[in-house]
């Protein structure tokens, strides 16, 4: 059996393994930060989005305030439970299971 | 402040979870410390969860209240197969979903449901489809500057925050409310509101690229202040 495509005939530019899928654009980068930041992006399209950070200072800055965004929602005071109701909680509690 | 009377140390040092057994056991023994703990911690999650499925903000913390009291009564009936956080709130899912047939409120299933695409980023700040860098940035996001964590802290900007969470369609506020500011995994918020995990990441994706946005504005306008 001969191999029509010897290694050897082609010069080492052209040694790309598997033609790519077109790489990323910043339009798209935006889409995918959060399927990115949860895990929930498929192997091949994490690579991808890795590849595009490596060469794009924005998007890794647009990340990185997504990032920043998320934990400054995280100290965001919530709700206080109105004392009233928490009065009306413990006497039931106390009723319930109170002994 | 509020100490027990018994001095027995009944309730368990702060960092405990809910999930732990001598919480739990606590619970069932009657301490008041570990039940405001409890509401305290469940309480305003809870009133989210049953507004997603109750419009009137009344009729929510009336079943709310009437959560607690079913958590209360079943509590030895909990067998601890989950965590005691994804209980209370299935009863609560439970509660509201009848209640808001009962009153014929219920929003609709599809109000949960992400809605037509909307763009992260507005489109205008890529370049267009002439362009040899097309879909690139046009007007990329600006430095928030060094100092840009204690800003994030600052007072004025988390009413930024606040304000721009409480302009976010009631479905995105909701998910992102109970995974960024409760702290919840993605499970629990797809078992609460009973939506898909894509569901979810849509949601949250669009709620936080919002947020973001709203940021970016504000420290623009500082900046250019």
């Amino acid at each position: 059996m001969t191999d029509p495509a010897q290694p050897s005939a082609v010069p080492p530019s052209a040694l790309v393994p598997e033609p790519r899928p077109d790489p990323l654009r910043c339009r798209e980068v935006v889409e995918l930060v959060t399927d990115y930041l949860e895990g929930a992006l498929a192997p091949e399209d994490a690579v991808r989005l890795e590849a595009h950070f490596a060469q794009c200072d924005p998007c890794v800055r647009y990340v990185e305030q997504v990032r920043q965004t998320i934990r400054a929602a995280g100290v965001v005071e919530t709700e206080a439970v109105p004392p009233d109701v928490l009065d009306r909680l413990l006497v039931a509690y106390r009723e319930l299971r109170g002994g | 402040m509020n100490d027990t009377p018994t001095g027995a140390d009944p309730a368990p040092a702060p960092g405990a979870g809910p999930d732990d057994a001598a919480f739990l056991a606590a619970l069932r023994a009657g301490d008041e410390r570990a039940f405001t703990r409890l509401v305290e911690r469940y309480h305003g999650s809870l009133l989210r969860i049953v507004l997603a499925h109750v419009r009137d903000r009344e009729v929510a913390e009336e079943v709310v209240q009437e959560t607690w009291i079913a958590v209360l009564k079943g509590l030895d009936r909990f067998e601890g197969r989950s965590s005691l956080g994804t209980w209370i709130f299935r009863i609560a899912t439970y509660r509201a979903r009848t209640r808001g047939q009962r009153e014929r409120r219920t929003i609709p299933l599809s109000a949960l449901a992400p809605g037509p695409d909307e763009p992260s980023v507005e489109p205008g700040r890529f370049r267009g489809a002439g362009d040899p860098s097309a879909g690139g940035w046009a007007v990329p996001p600006a430095d928030w500057g060094p100092d840009a964590s204690q800003r994030l802290l600052a007072r004025e900007t988390q009413q930024v925050i606040a304000a721009a969470l409480g302009e976010l369609p009631d479905a995105q506020r909701t998910v992102m409310t109970l995974r960024d500011i409760s702290g919840w995994s993605s499970d629990e918020v797809c078992e609460a509101l009973d939506i898909s995990p894509g569901n979810q990441r849509v949601l949250l994706h669009r709620a936080r690229s919002r947020v973001r946005g709203a940021l970016e504005r504000y420290f623009d306008q500082s900046a250019g202040a």
